[in-house]
This record gives structure tokens, sequence and C-alpha cells, in this order.
């Protein structure tokens, strides 16, 4: 078993869609949270072959995207301070603020460092003992919990100049919002894969007692979505609601407790302002008091500033579901990846550099 | 950002239950081997288990049996088995 390619079975994969062709009995429309789900349906296709009355809408499960333009403008003030080097995961480089990019800010001489792990910035600050680095936490459960050890390795091993920016987030709470937006009117939820590997499928269960919601946690393979949108269009059919998991192999009910317990140490609830939704109660995570050494935001006494979000992009309304990229004036005219506008253009996950790469 | 694919863990440093030792692992991909941190893993790997890995970080440990009940299931699901069977 190598956990991959028996979920790529292509031999699985007709008959599953013959199974979804029958179990659409009537319009349903269902959200896709995860960033990384959106790339994966476009990459396998399945947005062409779903039946018509299936309508499949992105949300808000792209970090980057959702990283408000008042905190990019943050990012590059830090950037820009002497001294200070900013250690980032890669989509975040040319994302605009309200003047700029960390990648403008880079070509004027700020220090800006891409990494791969939140580690490898605390490497960068061990050998570089006279700047101060500061990681930018961008991202969800699944990121949190390295940050959060990180933090703790900071500690344990005394390492002074190293820092966290944290703008991390939580998957429920901006799930709850739309879903109080009369305007948004969804039948079920496609989960997110490994955030839900974190806090567990269990999660979801307010959302089926209190909104009547169909949720189903999937995986990213091509067998795992198509079996998602089956269970989700069962349950729609037939009107009982459930969280049904259908990526057992990596998500338990309960998640993964070790990593929870690692977040709670380092961090507490704070509210978290989103590009496109706002600010949303107790949706992101801030450093702790007693690790207050390592915050970011504390130490190099950093205000956010007011910012306004690019003129005509539509991100927000696509980052809600409300509109699709083609639906935008500057979708691949003005707006490119090549020379993006918003974020959901710049972003690998990004719904609009989905619909560019793949095409409508 | 979360489509790591599952990696083999060829070996294991430190102690699950004592975080002050660096808690790490070796994974190999194709042939690719790397070093990933086990400081936030739901359960710690043995040698040949996989791991799906996050920015670093493994988060999950597979098992083979969740795995195998896991393509059961979609297979069930592609023979059109009734709903009430697959629970
Ligand atoms: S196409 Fe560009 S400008 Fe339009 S919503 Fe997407 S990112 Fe914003």
């Amino acid at each position: 078993m190598k956990f991959v390619d028996e979920f790529r079975d292509s031999s699985l994969a007709k008959p599953l869609l013959v199974e979804l062709e029958k179990s659409v009995t009537k319009p349903l429309r269902v959200m896709e949270v995860c960033g990384s789900h959106t790339m994966a349906i476009f990459r396998n296709g399945i947005r062409s072959i779903l039946p018509e009355s299936f309508e499949l809408i992105s949300g808000p499960g792209c970090p980057v995207c959702v990283t408000s333009a008042p905190h990019m403008d943050a990012f590059i003030a830090m950037a820009d301070m002497p001294g200070v080097r900013v250690a980032i995961f890669g989509d975040l480089f040319r994302v605009p603020g309200s003047n700029g990019s960390l990648a403008n800010a880079s070509s004027r001489g700020a220090k800006v460092d891409i990494v791969y792990s939140p580690m490898d910035a605390l490497e960068l600050a061990v050998n570089n003992p006279d700047d101060r680095i500061v990681f930018l936490g961008v991202g969800f459960e699944t990121t949190t919990p390295g940050i959060a050890a990180t933090i703790m390795a900071a500690k344990t091993r005394n390492i002074d100049n190293f820092m966290v920016f944290s703008t991390q987030k939580v998957m429920p709470p901006p799930l709850i919002a739309l879903l109080n937006d009369p305007e948004l009117q969804i039948d079920g939820l496609l989960c997110p894969g490994h955030v839900s590997s974190i806090i567990g499928a269990g999660a979801y269960q307010p959302l089926v007692d209190e909104y009547e919601l169909a949720c189903v946690v999937a995986g990213f393979e091509t067998t795992d979505l198509l079996n998602g949108l089956i269970l989700l269009a069962r349950q729609i059919a037939s009107g009982k609601r459930a969280v049904e998991n259908t990526y057992p192999r990596a998500v338990s009910w309960d998640g993964n407790p070790r990593a929870q317990k690692m977040v709670e140490t380092i961090f507490e609830p704070t509210d978290m302002d989103w590009r496109g939704l706002g600010v949303i109660p107790q949706s992101g995570l801030k450093i702790r008091e007693e690790y207050s050494h390592f915050d970011a935001e504390k130490r190099l006494d950093i205000t956010i500033p007011e910012a306004e979000e690019a003129k005509g992009c539509m991100c927000g309304e696509i980052l809600k579901g409300k509109s699709t990229p083609p639906e935008c004036p500057l979708f691949d005219t003005r707006c490119t990846p090549a020379k993006p506008i918003g974020p959901c253009m710049v972003s690998s996950e990004g719904t609009c550099a989905a619909y560019h790469k793949y095409g409508r | 950002m979360c489509l790591a694919i599952p990696m083999r863990v060829t070996e294991v440093k430190g102690d699950p239950d004592d975080f002050t030792t660096s808690q790490i692992a070796t994974v190999d991909s194709d042939g690719i081997s790397k070093e990933i941190r086990l400081d936030v893993v739901d359960r710690w790997p043995n040698i040949g288990d996989y791991v799906i890995i996050h920015a670093g970080f493994a988060i999950h440990t597979l098992e083979e049996k969740e795995a195998k009940a896991n393509i059961e299931l979609i297979r069930k699901m592609a023979e059109g088995m009734p709903e009430e069977l697959l629970r």
C-alpha cells in the first residue's frame, strides 16, 4: 500500500461518476472550502464532468487569498525595518497590499527570505545572529502546529532573534459567518482534508446541527473527491444530514491531539481580519502573553495600518462564493498570474488562478 | 499547500515524550530523502510507516488498515452498493 496509487485508480472513476449522476436527483449547491480542493477538482477535470444541476462553488480556504491588505502592508513595513528579515512561504511574495507587494519591497532592498518550513526560519535566525528574523504566519490549522512547535523550539534553544507575526486563522468561524449570510444559499460543504486531520471531522457537527448542512470530509485524489461528492448528493437528496468522513486514512473524529495541545500551549483565540470577509470574532490565533517574547507584533511594536483593497478586484465576492472569476471585469485582462491585481490570482490555490490555469 | 503525498519513514530520532530532544524522521519518496519534524505528528511513526507532511512537519501517520478500509469504501461505492450497506 502506497497510499496514493490506490486512490488514483482510474478504473474506479467511471463507475463513481455513474453513481454520482444517479445520486443527484435535484439541483444542489455545494461549497468546497479548501484551496487545495479547488485545485485538485480542476486538475482532475471534475468540474467539467459534474452533472449540470450540481453547482460547486469555491470558499474562503486559500490562506494567502484571505490575508488582508492591511496585514500585507504591515508585513511590508516590517521587511523595510533596518536589521529585520522576513521569512515567508513563497506564495506570499507577490500578494499585493495597498501599495505594492513584498516582491516590490525586496527589489528596493528589503530582506525577504522564502522558506519551506517555519523551522527553516528558525535556522535563519541561528545563522544570522545580527538580524532579527520574523516568520510571517499565514495559514490555517494545518500550518499552526508547526509554527507553535517552532516557537517552542526557539524558547528551548534560547534563540532570541526569532519572532513570529501571526495572522493564523481557524476554519469553522468563517464558515459560520458565511452561513449567517442570507444571500448565500448552500446545501452542503466539502470539508477540507488536512485541516480536518488536525481538528477532526467532529468539528463540523455544529454546522449539521445548527445549519442543517450536509458535511463530508474528503481527500484529494480523484476517487476521494468523487466519493465525497456522491455522499453530499445523497445526503441532500435524502434530507438526512450528518458529518461523513471519506478520508479516514488521514482524518479521525477527534483529530490530532498532540498538535492541538501544542497549538493551545502557544496560541489563544482572537478576532481576525479576513480579506473580503472582514473581522470575524475568534477566527484567528495570537501568541499567548507567556510567549510574547516571540511575538513580532509586540516586540517590533507594529500597528496594523488602514488600507484599501485593490480597486475593482472582486476577490471578496469570490471568497464568499457569490461570484466566479469570469464575472470580474479584470479577470484575464488586466489581472493575470504574471501581473496579478488581487490575491486570488497570486496564490497557487486561489480560485482566480485555478480558473486561469484550467479554463472556465 | 495541502497536497503533499504521503512519504515513507526510513529513520526516526528523538523521544516522543520529550520536546527538548530533536524529534526528527528521515522520509523518502521516489529516491528523494529529506528530514522532517515529528513534534506534532499524531502517532509516533515506526520505520516503514507513511506520514503526511505539511511545511516540514509530519502531521499524521497513516495506518495500513485504515487506508485499506478507505479504498474498500470507495470500491463499494463504485460498485453501486446501496447506501445502507456502506455504514
Ligand atoms: S481576477 Fe484579479 S482582480 Fe478579479 S477578482 Fe480575481 S484577483 Fe481580483
